[in-house]
């Protein structure tokens, strides 16, 4: 299903393929023609692509997480995820990032042309922000030497990460003494610092409070603008609104709509599942 | 603005990373496995020979003060291997023992005909006695063990075997037989096989107020009789020799032969011999030294 | 019962004495234990780690052995050693039996599985934690498995002494490949075996409760020595 041009993808996801038998919501939605304007618009604005998976799927044990996921991450865009519980979400950042493998390895695609910021093509912040039994520091150095830093460029971008998130007095304290939004920061830190290509994010601020909430996202849009490209999940479709670039709706496994931000929470027709996901997450929404 | 509480008091830090990893876990462990090192190799300078014996040798007490005599008198160390009988003669056929210092004539005799040592010599004997409880529920005191063995199969009451390929188990079924009962086939009621020790068999009989054949030795040595004592004693079959033999280097040419010769000469000179006849157990010898001119 | 409640007192009066063959024989105990614990945990720890961390074909095979060596009898290990360190075995030309080596051999053996297995579960435990993110920050699978034993360096501890409490209160093996040899190879349980034997039983009893005392004291310094440290003691557990 790629084509070429700047938007290879199709913007909306096609909901069955003949021989599958049947549609995911039954009463049927067909791919919508976009609008050629918005979309050039839109597309033009992406940068090169980074990373292109081509009916990915993902099989964990015996279950099937993921099933034929088609779509290409640009540098420089903000692509954040939205699906209910156990989607597909945290699975299709893990395969993006590379720590799962796809069902047939030509699945995914790596466009490692020149790496834009000099450091790793991905770092991922995951839901619960492991660390060892070390200062935060001390994490901070492990993971630049886990990427060949040598010693003195270790010190210095550790500082400079724990400064970027605000976390240097807490230099020297355990990791796990640190509270929840202390550790999430810690974690976007210890990515920030591989000065990583893109960035992913599994619901960074879902168990912050208001505050802290506000906080991460503040920083990761000050990641964002720095040139990072971001895919990101939530279940805050606020933030979606506040963050995204585009947007991906999974449910089942399945991608089924993929649109630019503007698109998705207003003009685009999108497939029914979508809409009610939307009204469900929305209750102000009449 | 950062949620951080603004009085913190530092924590104390944990010692951190895999250098101090080293530190806590194996610094103590090679200190102690320096120690233990250190330890080990030292004892390989000694003069010393291995001694195969039996268990119920080494429990009378005997070599405690025949083997510092021995070491006083040549130098050498002698170490000691206490099991029963057949692992003795076992562990010396295999080469692991220098000298072999047990109580079966018959087995002995074999260990030479094989051409594991070169001769076997009379060292001392001691007695078997037959001991079961104080009250005598069989009527079997007296000193004719084969009727005494008789009459005991005819009855329920308890008798505990070692059972165990031992010196004294070897004396006990010849002493059945003796007594016209095959004990593979005829097992009399009560007839109880450990196959343990001397010691254990008494615990045991002791226990279960049990009749036991055992060596005067170790009788004599023991101290849980319970309400045990000596109900037959004096038969001329219930006679144990003890015997020495050095493991031939023909057959194992690393054995240490000529310190364990001297052993063997040493145990059945007049000196060695005199040694023996002065172990007591209260007043009473525990051995005979009857080694041959 | 009566042997029981003599050997209180005799134990007090065993180790107030200080005896010195005792002490000796106490020594030897800890020792021969000690180093079997560290050529034990050399090989267990890195096998453990090893079948943590590592995909081959067969790998459930070979931790249901491993789980199965945990049943082996330490009298079974000891007639192995006995068997192989004998002068009529394979090894015999280095005149290992009937020494603390042999013995050190033995428990080494015995102690092996019972650290790869912990240290396994130890591991596989981590790395559910933490093994993804870890592979997701770049580390390999060998280095992986290094991080997060340095991680659950306590539980490393807690598996040691465990292997340390096994091999010290284990008779089989010392007793067949050492020989029980006084003062050369005699440790607490053989000792303790020896006088049972001689129907010593307060004494025996007695010793039994002096090696419990000796073992106890040792984990009483452990647990003194995390607490200085300002480690949760029960993070050992």
């Amino acid at each position: 299903m790629s084509a070429a041009g700047p938007c290879p993808e199709p913007i909306a996801q096609p909901l069955a393929r003949g021989g599958e038998g049947g549609r995911v919501n039954g009463a049927g939605s067909p791919t919508a023609t976009p609008d050629p304007m918005a979309l050039a618009g839109v597309c033009a604005s992406m940068g090169p692509p980074v990373l292109s998976l081509h009916a990915a799927g993902v099989t964990l044990g015996a279950t099937t997480a993921l099933t034929e996921v088609t779509l290409t991450l640009h540098r420089g865009e903000r692509l954040v995820l939205v699906g209910s519980n156990g989607a597909g979400k945290t699975t299709l950042l893990r395969l993006l990032h590379g720590v799962v493998r796809p069902q047939a390895a030509a699945q995914r695609q790596v466009h490692r042309s020149q790496p834009a910021r000099g450091g790793v093509l991905g770092a991922m912040v995951f839901q619960r922000p492991f660390f060892l039994r070390l200062s935060v520091r001390r994490n901070l150095r492990l993971a630049l030497w886990l990427h060949g830093v040598p010693r003195a460029g270790r010190e210095a971008q550790a500082r400079l990460a724990l400064q970027r998130v605000g976390l240097e007095v807490l230099a020297e304290r355990p990791a796990h003494t640190l509270s929840a939004g202390q550790q999430q920061r810690l974690a976007l830190a210890r990515a920030w610092a591989l000065r990583p290509e893109v960035l992913f994010l599994d619901e960074p601020t879902a168990s912050l409070d208001p505050a802290a909430k506000r906080e991460v996202e503040a920083l990761i849009d000050g990641i964002a603008r720095e040139g990072v490209t971001l895919v990101m999940s939530t279940h805050n479709l606020g933030q979606a609104k506040r963050l995204a670039s585009r947007v991906a709706h999974l449910e089942g496994g399945r991608l089924l709509a993929l649109e630019p931000v503007d698109r998705f929470f207003g003009a685009a027709v999108l497939p029914a599942p979508t809409r009610l996901f939307l009204k469900g997450e929305l209750p102000w929404t009449a | 603005m950062d949620g951080m509480t603004p009085n913190l008091t530092p924590v104390p830090t944990p010692r951190h990373g895999a250098r101090r990893l080293v530190g806590r876990l194996f610094a103590p462990a090679a200190v102690a496995a320096l120690i233990a090192g250190a330890a080990l190799p030292a004892a390989a300078q000694d003069r010393f020979i291995v001694m195969a014996s039996t268990t119920s040798t080494e429990q009378s007490g005997l070599f405690k003060v025949l083997l510092p005599a021995f070491r006083q008198a040549t130098g050498i160390e002698v170490r000691v291997v206490a099991v029963g009988t057949g692992q003795a003669i076992d562990t010396a056929r295999r080469g692991d023992a220098d000298v072999l210092f047990v109580h079966d004539t018959a087995l002995e005799e074999k260990f030479v005909a094989d051409g594991f040592a070169a001769e076997r010599r009379d060292v001392m004997y001691n007695d078997f006695v037959l001991a079961g409880p104080k009250a005598d529920p069989a009527g079997l005191r007296g000193s004719d063990v084969a009727a005494a063995l008789k009459k005991l199969a005819g009855t329920p009451q308890g008798f505990v075997s070692r059972g165990d390929k031992s010196g004294t188990h070897a004396a006990e079924l010849r002493l059945w037989k003796a007594a016209g009962i095959e004990i593979g086939a005829q097992r009399p009621a009560g007839y109880r096989a450990c196959g343990c020790g001397m010691g254990p068999a008494l615990n045991m009989a002791a226990a279960l107020n049990a009749h036991v054949l055992t060596d005067r030795g170790t009788w004599l040595a023991f101290r849980n009789r319970g309400e045990l004592s000596v109900l037959v004693e004096g038969d001329r079959r219930l006679f144990n020799q003890y015997g020495v033999l050095v493991v031939s280097r023909a057959k194992h040419p690393h054995v240490k032969a000529d310190l364990a010769q001297q052993f063997a000469d040493w145990v059945v000179s007049p000196a060695g011999q005199a040694v023996i006849g002065q172990v007591k157990v209260e007043g009473e010898p525990l051995f005979f030294p009857n080694a041959r001119r | 019962m009566n042997s029981i409640a003599q050997s209180l007192p005799i134990a007090w009066s065993l180790v107030t004495a200080a005896d010195p063959q005792l002490v000796a024989v106490v020594l030897l105990s800890l020792r021969v234990s000690a180093m079997a614990c560290v050529f034990g945990a050399l090989l267990g720890v890195a096998a453990g780690a090893a079948l943590a961390v590592l995909r081959f074909p067969g790998q459930r095979g070979v931790v249901a052995l491993l789980n199965t060596l945990l049943a082996l009898p330490s009298v079974v290990v000891g007639l192995t050693v006995y068997l192989l360190l004998s002068r009529s075995g394979p090894l015999g030309e280095f005149g290992l039996l009937f020494t603390p080596t042999a013995m050190v051999v033995a428990q080494s053996l015995l102690v092996m599985p019972l650290i790869a297995a912990l240290t396994r579960r130890l591991l596989v435990s981590a790395l559910e934690q933490g093994g993804e993110q870890l592979q997701s920050l770049g580390a390999g699978p060998l280095l992986r498995a290094g991080l997060l034993l340095a991680h659950e360096r306590l539980g490393l501890v807690t598996v040691l002494l465990t292997a340390f409490g096994r091999a010290v209160s284990e008779v089989g093996a010392v007793m067949i490949v050492g020989g029980n040899i006084e003062g050369v190879t005699r440790v607490m349980t053989t000792t303790i075996a020896l006088e049972t034997s001689k129907g010593d039983l307060p004494l025996a009893l007695a010793l039994g409760l002096v090696l419990l005392g000796v073992v106890g004291a040792l984990h009483a310094l452990l647990a003194l020595l995390q607490a200085r440290r300002g480690q949760p003691v029960e993070a050992l557990a």
